[in-house]
Parts: C-alpha cells; sequence; structure tokens
C-alpha cells in the first residue's frame, strides 16, 4: 500500500468538502477547546484554592519535645529539654524538604507601656516565622539575624497588643515594651490576622529574637518547639519523616530507642486540600470526556453518511484497481485528518480562549501542557475509533452495487 | 496469429433471489485477441451487464473459467482481482464517473494513484500523454464539472487507457451523448482500434456494431451470434456527413 498516495487521496477528498469537513472539525474544536479551557481554569481555582489553604498554614509542620518519662511520669513537653538550638541548625542546614525553619521558645508575663499593661506572652523565634505562620508586617520591619546573634531587645508586635499598650497611639514604632523587667524596642507592627478557627486572637502576639527570650528572659538553652514549613502540602510526609532521621541523628538515638520528639503537621487542612482538588479533577475529567465523546460521534454520522453520499466515487475506485484496504485507509486518513486538524486547532483556541479568561474575567487561569498533549493524543483516538466502522463499512461495499448506485 | 486476450470457457452465472435461482449466463464461450474491437450486443436481460462484470474482474462466474490476459480469474480473492483490474483493465461507463470538483489530469491519475510500482513523476507523465491521445492536450487542469459530456467522456478513455491495459472495457460509453459527439467518441474507438487496443464495447445500439470489427449478440444468457464485420465502417467519415451539433 502506498501511504503517500492513500494521504494525497485523502486530502483532495476533504478538500473537495470543505464546509462539511469543517463543520465535522467543529465537534472536534469545541471539544478540545473547552477541555482545554476547563482544565486550564480548574487548574487556575485548584491553585488559589491551594494557595488560599497554604495560607492558613498547611504546610506548617510544629516540632516539640516529646516522648519522655520520669519515674512513670509523663512529663509537660515545654519542660523537656531535649530540643536544642544544635537541633534547629541542623534542620536548616540539612533538609531538603522544608523551606523554612524556626526555633520556638515563650517567655509569659505582663507587658508594660507607659500606664498601659496587658498580659500577654513573647515568642521567641527566628526570621523565618513570619513566612512559616504567614504573617506580614503593616509597619516597621522584621528583626535581622544580626539582631538574633546579638539577642537584641527589639519586638515586633500585633494589632491586640498596640490597642491595649498604646491606645492612643497608631504607630508606636521605637516605643518600648517591657516584660518581666525586660525593655524591649518595638520595630514593626503585623497587619491584622483575626481570630482563628479554635477562637484564639491571633493577634495577641509578640515576637522577638529566639536568643533574646532564651538568654534575657528564661535564661534556658532549650527550645520549646521547631516551626518549619513543608515545601508544599504534598510534601509535608516526606518532610515529616526527613526531620524524624535528622532528629534521631542529632539526639543520637539508636534504633530500638522511641522518638523524643513530636512531630505534627496540618493533616486536615491537607486532606481538605486534596478532597477539593481531587473533586475538581474528576468533574472536568468528565467535562472533558463528554465533549470529545460528542465531537468523536460527530465525525462517526459525518464519514457514515459520507460513505452512502460517495458510494459511486468507492464504486469507481474500486473499479480501477483500489482493493478494501485502501478504501478502508482513505476513510480513516480522513477521520484523522479531520480529528487531528480539529484538535490542533482546538488547542490554539482552548489557549486563546484561557487567555481570553485570563484578561476579561480576570479569573485565575493555567494552562496545562498535559492537557493539550492529552486531548491531541485521544483525538486521533477518536478519530481511528470513530472512523473505523463508515470505513470498513465503505471498504466492504460491492463494487459494482456502488457503481450502480444512484 | 495474435495473442488471446480474454478467453470464456462455459462461463455461467446464477443469482440467487429469495427462492428463485436466476440463470444470468449459461454458458458463454468465446475469446478475443488482441488488437479486435468487440461489441457486445442484447437487450435488458440478456445478460450483458453480467458478462461485463466478470470481464471487468468485477465479479466471477458461478462455473466455468475464465482467462485474462491467460491469467485465470475465478478462483482470485477480491483484492487480487483489484490488482488485476489497476493493471489490465481500462473502464469506461455511460456516466464517465469521474471524481467530483477534480482536475482533468487528478481524474486520468486515479488508476496510477493504486499502483506502488509508479512514481509520482511517471504518474503525471503518462496521464499527460493519455489526455493527449484523446485530444485535451490543452484541458489539462480543467475541473470535471466544467467539462461538456463529450469532454468527460474523453478523460475516462483517457483514465482507461493510462494503465496501458490489456484490454479497454466501454459500457454503453456513448449512451449518454449526442449523435455527433458520440461519433466523435466512436471516431477516438476507432482511432484506438487501429493503434492495436483491444476494445469491448457494450452497448445497446445496433448502429454502433458496423463501426466495430467483431459482433457478438445475447440473449437470454446464450450467445445467439458471433459474426466478424468485415466491411467497417468509418466513424469518421459518417461523422463528416453529419449536420454539426448546436454547442
Amino acid at each position: 500500500m502506498n501511504w503517500t498516495n492513500l494521504f494525497k487521496i485523502s486530502l483532495k477528498a476533504l478538500a473537495n468538502n470543505k464546509t462539511r469537513a469543517f463543520l465535522t472539525m467543529l465537534g472536534i474544536i469545541i471539544g478540545v477547546a473547552s477541555v482545554i479551557t476547563m482544565i486550564a481554569i480548574g487548574q487556575g481555582a485548584k491553585k488559589s484554592i491551594q494557595d488560599q489553604i497554604s495560607g492558613m498554614g498547611s504546610n506548617i509542620i510544629m516540632i516539640h519535645p516529646g516522648g519522655e518519662r520520669r519515674g512513670g511520669v509523663r512529663l509537660d513537653p515545654s519542660e523537656m529539654q531535649t530540643l536544642k538550638v544544635d537541633d534547629y541548625e541542623a534542620l536548616k542546614r540539612e533538609s531538603i524538604f522544608l523551606t523554612k525553619v524556626s526555633p520556638s521558645v515563650t517567655a509569659s508575663g505582663q507587658l508594660i507601656s507607659g500606664n498601659n499593661n496587658y498580659p500577654s506572652s513573647v515568642s521567641g523565634v527566628g526570621i523565618e516565622y513570619l513566612d512559616i505562620r504567614q504573617l506580614n508586617l503593616a509597619e516597621g520591619e522584621m528583626f535581622t539575624e544580626t539582631d538574633i546573634r546579638a539577642s537584641a531587645k527589639v519586638c515586633v508586635i500585633g494589632t491586640t497588643i498596640r490597642d491595649n499598650l498604646f491606645p492612643d497611639d497608631r504607630n508606636p514604632i521605637g516605643k518600648i515594651i517591657r516584660i518581666n523587667q525586660v525593655p524591649l524596642r518595638v520595630i514593626g507592627i503585623l497587619e491584622s490576622k483575626g481570630y482563628n478557627s479554635m477562637g484564639m486572637d491571633q493577634d495577641d502576639i509578640v515576637i522577638a529574637p529566639y536568643t533574646t527570650v532564651m538568654k534575657r528572659m528564661r535564661a534556658v538553652t532549650y527550645l520549646e518547639g521547631i516551626f518549619a514549613s513543608a515545601l508544599s502540602e504534598d510534601m509535608t510526609d516526606y518532610a515529616t519523616a526527613e526531620i524524624a532521621e535528622i532528629l534521631r541523628r542529632q539526639h543520637k538515638l539508636s534504633e530500638d530507642m522511641p522518638d523524643n520528639f513530636e512531630i505534627r503537621s496540618q493533616k486536615e487542612l491537607s486532606d481538605i486540600l486534596g478532597t477539593t482538588t481531587d473533586l475538581l479533577t474528576t468533574l472536568l475529567a468528565c467535562i472533558a470526556g463528554i465533549s470529545l465523546l460528542v465531537g468523536g460521534i460527530g465525525i462517526m454520522n459525518i464519514m457514515y453518511v459520507s460513505v452512502t453520499e460517495r458510494t459511486k466515487e468507492i464504486g469507481l475506485r474500486m473499479s480501477v484497481g483500489a482493493r478494501g484496504i485502501d478504501i478502508l485507509a482513505q476513510f480513516l486518513i480522513e477521520a484523522v485528518l479531520i480529528s487531528v486538524t480539529g484538535g490542533i486547532l482546538g488547542i490554539l483556541i482552548g489557549c486563546g480562549a484561557s487567555a481570553a479568561v485570563k484578561y476579561i474575567a480576570h479569573w485565575p487561569v493555567d494552562i496545562q501542557t498535559w492537557s493539550a498533549v492529552l486531548s491531541f493524543a485521544v483525538c486521533t483516538v477518536t478519530g481511528i475509533f470513530f472512523g473505523w466502522y463508515p470505513a470498513r463499512k465503505a471498504s466492504n461495499l460491492d463494487p459494482i452495487d456502488a457503481l450502480r448506485y444512484e | 496469429m495474435s495473442k488471446t486476450v480474454i478467453e470464456l470457457q462455459g462461463i455461467k452465472r446464477d443469482f440467487i433471489v429469495g427462492d428463485e435461482t436466476v440463470h444470468a449466463l449459461r454458458g458463454v464461450s468465446f475469446s478475443i485477441t488482441e488488437g479486435e474491437f468487440v461489441t457486445i450486443m442484447g437487450s435488458s436481460g440478456s445478460g450483458k451487464s453480467t458478462l461485463l462484470n466478470i470481464l471487468g474482474c468485477l465479479d466471477t462466474p458461478t462455473s466455468g473459467e475464465y482467462l485474462l490476459d491467460g491469467i485465470p480469474v475465478r478462483r482470485m480473492t477480491k483484492n487480487k482481482r483489484a490488482v488485476l483490474r489497476n493493471r489490465k483493465i481500462g473502464f469506461v461507463f455511460q456516466n464517465y464517473n469521474l471524481l467530483p470538483k477534480t482536475t482533468a489530469i487528478e481524474n486520468v491519475e486515479l488508476p496510477l494513484m493504486y499502483n506502488t510500482e509508479i512514481g509520482s513523476k511517471e504518474r503525471r507523465k503518462r496521464a499527460i500523454d493519455a489526455l493527449k491521445a484523446v485530444g485535451l492536450g490543452d484541458r489539462l487542469e480543467h475541473k470535471s464539472n466544467q467539462m461538456s459530456g463529450g469532454q468527460m467522456q474523453r478523460v475516462a478513455i483517457a483514465r482507461a487507457l493510462v494503465n496501458n491495459p490489456a484490454v479497454i472495457l466501454a459500457d454503453e460509453a456513448t449512451g449518454n451523448l449526442d449523435t455527433h459527439t458520440s461519433f466523435e467518441i466512436l471516431v477516438l474507438f476507432q482511432e484506438l482500434h487501429t493503434q492495436g487496443r483491444t476494445i469491448i464495447f457494450v452497448t445497446h445500439n445496433p448502429e454502433i456494431a458496423s463501426y466495430s470489427s467483431r459482433n457478438i449478440r445475447l440473449r437470454d444468457g446464450h450467445v445467439i451470434e458471433d459474426t466478424v464485420n468485415n466491411n467497417i465502417l468509418s466513424a469518421k467519415a459518417t461523422l463528416a456527413t453529419l449536420p454539426k451539433s448546436d454547442d
């Protein structure tokens, strides 16, 4: 069989019926374009949901000391002294799955500024704490590595603290707060985050360099916890395993000894994320399937009509020496050409439509290469699948009957 | 003695219609040698269409043997017969059967498209030669819907010639044409005949028999007459006596 010739024959046959070929293609074009646009919109939505859930801190991992017993009594984790600054530094240095790491140590007490006071606590943290907790500065600045090294007496406060300690001053930067006799200079104000789902005021917060809290306020050498954020929600499990490995090595724990720390992640949040995005993906896959099916049936319908309409032509081709397989190949090639051309046009229109949605409706849109590749592949398969039956019918025609067909 | 192109030995063809068996051909035997211009005549129901289908390898006989250019056809598969048609037979139909919206040259190239041994250059050259041979050298790129009936039939004849067939089978090739154009086509067939082509012309029209070299008459599935025409009329001479057609 000469494929070049068959290809030419099919191309010619399509060129002779441009309108019909185009209308047939339209089904596929719309199918593919909608698949690409839908998936782009869906992925955009998925990404924005993902960002929102990340904003809630779904990739936060908390490490606390734990698992230690003394004389059968389980101790308050904060009293245990197993987490050290060395552990924090080891995690920061060695981990692959963690983007940010911050130590955590707290000092509670009455905050005093002038004649105002408020009961709260100071969190001693690293500079990456803001990113981990998704906190943003409204005014001023965050303390620096230099401040941490120097155990500088500086702090960044939340709006609740500001409102209680400085009721008349909207911008208390440079003012001094005292806690447990230690004066801290306010260098930044955090943006308000309101209450969290547990009803806790997230603006009731004072953060200071962890060195300051450890040395100047608590006089301790251990950490109460380490906060970290994983690369992404789905990496949380890997990150957890990695942390365990590093900490066990740090703590020189042998195989048979239990962990003397505890790692917690926001599993609930990432589960919600997983369910939501899975649902979206399934929904989109359904839409994709249905539109391509409709497009494919369109091809089958037209090819079927085309076989009837071109019976005489088929008879003629057979009389001049076309074999059944030549006719079969011709009609199959026609079907595949229609679906592949439609597929390419559909991809272009789909990308265009996605871009239009992005710029006109300002929806988050994320065009996926795999959706284009997939729909293109599905198109070809659709062409062959739905072209097969009519092509088979054409190739089985009897040349005598076909020639006499009116 | 020149070589035998077609040999029919006791060809029978039965069709089963409902409960009845219709005997379309009841034992037809004749042979045609290279260079003959044979007309096959008969009224409808005489079996001439069935015979034509068998001669054209579109159909196979129920019994008997058919040798085309020495090749036995009866037991051939569909695909093998298709290849045989492609190499040995040129069809000319009553209603031309050109591909619509397709140029003359592309129509003529069609049989060669199914012949893998011929490349695109050779194919084009042969198509041009065939169109020149039928007097359409100046209409190579005309599309089938831009041509008159006579021109379309010439394209069809060129298409039948292009594979250099052992035999040209014409089925009422002048049936759709007016008298003047019919004779023009007949002149063309006679020219091909003098060039040594083997032509089988199936027709209703008894007039055409006098322009061929041999006439076979069928009735009820039998050959009832097989005469050699020693006094072949010249279609050209007849054409000259006809008034010019209006177009």
